[in-house]
């Protein structure tokens, strides 16, 4: 399938996902570790991601469910640094031209590195952009100038809780694409969405052009699919995150066996998997 | 497409300056938390003109937590140290044994105000989750209490007073199991259920509005002291000391001060077992700017930015960030900032004892540790207050394990 080069993106033109939903994959990485990592990302490139969100291990991770945070913790204890995850980052690049590849980080990682040489280095890996979870505009100034110099795109996340006003700003700075958070809380799978998502992606779309993507506790065939009437982009990451867990010694196997399961149902017709979303 | 123009001009710019402390403070959290913070920060400044709020918690922290607490003049620390006049303030009398009661009622009052009524806070010593749950039991709020299982092991005594009061206390497992990942499983607590719950976060820690709002609960206490020592003396004290932990009791009692730049402002951290990243909580020895927890401020961490693990005797002060607007007095030198060891808070916490009858919190034993080296320095005609931010029965059971005590 035809996949759009997300390096193109920050000069001129948005993002556009080529399939509906479009899969933008998470992983943490180092867990279990750095070369398992890039095995299982080049699996799921493989079996059909289009985006591939690298996470950086963090100490503290608040925005994160009990999965990410056993992750984070393994590759924590693997020594795994942003330095390894930008390394890897342009190992990936190397295999998958038009892959996009979003550095997914906490700040104080990138704070320690400094905004102007991660930005620098992330360009220099053929990253595409970057979403940092606990950035919110107001505090971007200088993040936004130094990635905008650098042609990086600024993902930002929207939340059910965000008000219009917050919504037209976060769509103003963001570049790429959008991140809605399905719901109020951590990352994790879920077994059903509900309709905060939905009515996120409508009120996020008043203001901005730019692809949508889902996210959080999207697990299943039928969530993915779902997540493809309303919105562009579906991400997967803690179901992603428990599969290289369960799954020792075959984690890039796995991991695109599950992406294929995935995608299966995404030319099957949507309105039978509408209900899993409204009864939410 | 965005454009630089976004950055300049609109909310972004204004709403950035606000809750800084120099370059320090800000409000970095995810997403999900913004319209709650922008709520309790619009609420606050509503409360702080509401002239029947300001009455009502005046009257709780008068009627119910025992404000003003006393200046007590402590003769035979004083004589025994030969140098300075050294006056306490007696924090540690008020209802729940801590300073941490202002702030809870100041809070309380607030999440009434804001129809919500389901309360989370973290505890590290247990003593801010002592006086949640205390605040909760008199306001009928429902109450929950994170606190790593590493400090409810230290702490057993307050973990059955919060269960006593109606709390349900909530044991965290995840990173060094104390105040640190407590504050984190509160935060993803709080993301969850941010609609109908007030997180009551318990030092000038945190995301904007709270290092300014706890600050403001808290600066009762150098109020009192200011008016009380004039009155007792006639003159300003030429030294305040008091124990940094995230700084809540410190900037309260420093605050009415500031102004004042002949009185010098001392902060007393957790200098733990040794000087190494991991042995300590000295955030202005060995740390570094960063961002933890929804602030900017200065943080221990390792080169590749992830947070350290910390050490103190005492689990108030374990903590590897501290808050923001102690990084600017800190930068600015309006307040200089030591540290004192494990040990040497034992000893301290004996030595009130015996001088004073006052057992100290531990963590309130790291300041008398400061006025012990402090004061012999000092002239006679000076005045050095203390602020005795607690009271040391929850710390028994940790005094007990660590001193051999004759007779």
């Amino acid at each position: 399938m035809p996949i759009a080069s997300f390096n193109q993106i920050s000069q001129t033109m948005p993002l556009s996902f080529p399939t509906r939903p479009a899969l933008v994959a998470y992983v943490t990485c180092g867990d279990p570790d750095l070369s398992t990592t890039r095995a299982v990302v080049l699996a799921a490139i493989e079996a059909g991601a289009d985006v591939i969100e690298l996470g950086v291990p963090f100490s503290d991770p608040v925005a994160d469910g009990p999965a990410i945070q056993r992750a984070s913790q393994r590759a924590l204890e693997q020594g795994t640094t942003l330095v390894d995850v930008l390394k890897l980052a342009a190992e990936v690049r190397q295999h998958a031209q038009s892959t996009g590849l979003i550095i997914f980080s906490y700040l104080n990682p990138i704070l320690r590195m400094g905004l102007e040489k991660f930005c620098k280095v992330a360009r220099h890996a053929g990253v595409d952009g970057a979403l940092l979870t606990d950035l919110p505009v107001e505090e971007a100034g200088d993040y936004l100038r130094e990635m905008r110099r650098n042609d990086l795109a600024t993902v930002f996340l929207a939340a059910p809780t965000s008000t219009d006003e917050r919504l037209k700003c976060i769509a103003q700075v963001s570049s790429g694409f959008l991140y809605a958070v399905s719901r109020t809380g951590v990352t994790g799978a879920r077994q059903q969405l509900n309709q905060d998502a939905q009515k996120l992606v409508r009120r996020l779309r008043k203001y901005t052009k730019l692809p949508i993507a889902v996210g959080f506790g999207i697990s299943t065939a039928e969530q993915f699919t779902a997540v493809g009437e309303f919105a562009d982009a579906a991400v997967v990451g803690s179901a992603i995150v428990e599969t290289i867990e369960g799954n020792p010694g075959k984690e890039a196997e796995s991991v695109a066996e599950f992406i294929k399961q995935l995608l299966r149902r995404q030319h099957s017709t949507f309105s039978s998997t509408m209900s899993s979303v409204s009864g939410g | 497409m965005a454009t630089t123009t976004v950055i300049k001009g609109d909310k972004s710019t204004k709403a950035a300056v606000k809750g800084r402390f120099g370059a320090y403070g800000g409000r970095y959290v995810p997403e999900t938390l913004m319209s709650a913070l922008e709520e309790l920060e619009r609420e606050y400044d509503k409360a702080k003109r509401d002239r029947r709020f300001q009455r009502r918690l005046d009257e709780l922290l008068h009627t119910y937590a025992g404000r003003p607490t006393a200046l007590f003049f402590a003769r035979r620390l004083t004589e025994k140290l030969r140098g300075a006049k050294i006056y306490l303030k007696r924090e540690d009398l008020l209802h729940t044994g801590a300073h941490k009661i202002n702030n809870c009622l100041g809070q309380g009052l607030l999440a009434e105000r804001m129809g919500k009524r389901r309360i989370i806070a973290e505890t590290g010593a247990g003593q801010h989750g002592v006086a949640t749950a205390t605040v909760c039991a008199l306001l009928g709020f429902e109450c929950v209490v994170y606190m790593g299982t590493e400090d409810m092991r230290r702490q057993e005594l307050n973990v059955f007073r919060m269960r006593l009061l109606g709390a349900e206390v909530r044991g965290v497992d995840s990173g060094s199991r104390t105040l640190k990942d407590a504050i984190n499983e509160a935060m993803r607590d709080w993301v969850t259920n941010v609609r109908n719950t007030h997180y009551l976060l318990g030092s000038v820690l945190g995301a904007h509005p709270y290092p300014t709002m706890v600050r403001d609960f808290h600066k009762v206490i150098g109020r009192e002291a200011r008016a009380q020592i004039l009155k007792a003396e006639g003159k300003l004290p030429a030294a305040i000391i008091a124990c940094v932990g995230g700084g809540s009791n410190s900037i309260g009692i420093f605050y009415e001060f500031i102004k004042d730049k002949r009185v010098r402002l001392i902060g007393v951290e957790a200098g733990g077992c040794g000087d190494n990243l991991g042995q300590h909580a000295a955030r202005f020895h060995g740390g570094s700017p960063g961002v933890l927890q929804g602030t900017f401020s200065y943080l221990l961490q390792d080169v590749a930015g992830q947070v350290a693990n910390t050490h103190s005797v005492s689990a108030g002060l374990d903590y590897p960030s501290i808050g923001p607007e102690h990084a600017a007095l800190h930068d600015s030198g309006r307040a200089e900032y030591v540290s004192a060891s494990d040990t040497e808070a034992l000893d301290a916490c004996t030595l009130l004892a015996r001088t004073e009858g006052i057992i100290p919190a531990l963590e309130s034993a790291h300041a008398v540790v400061e006025v012990i080296k402090r004061a012999p320095r000092m002239k006679k005609s000076d005045i050095v207050i203390v602020n005795v931010s607690g009271r040391g029965d929850k710390d028994i059971g940790i005094l007990r394990e660590n001193l051999k005590l004759d007779g």
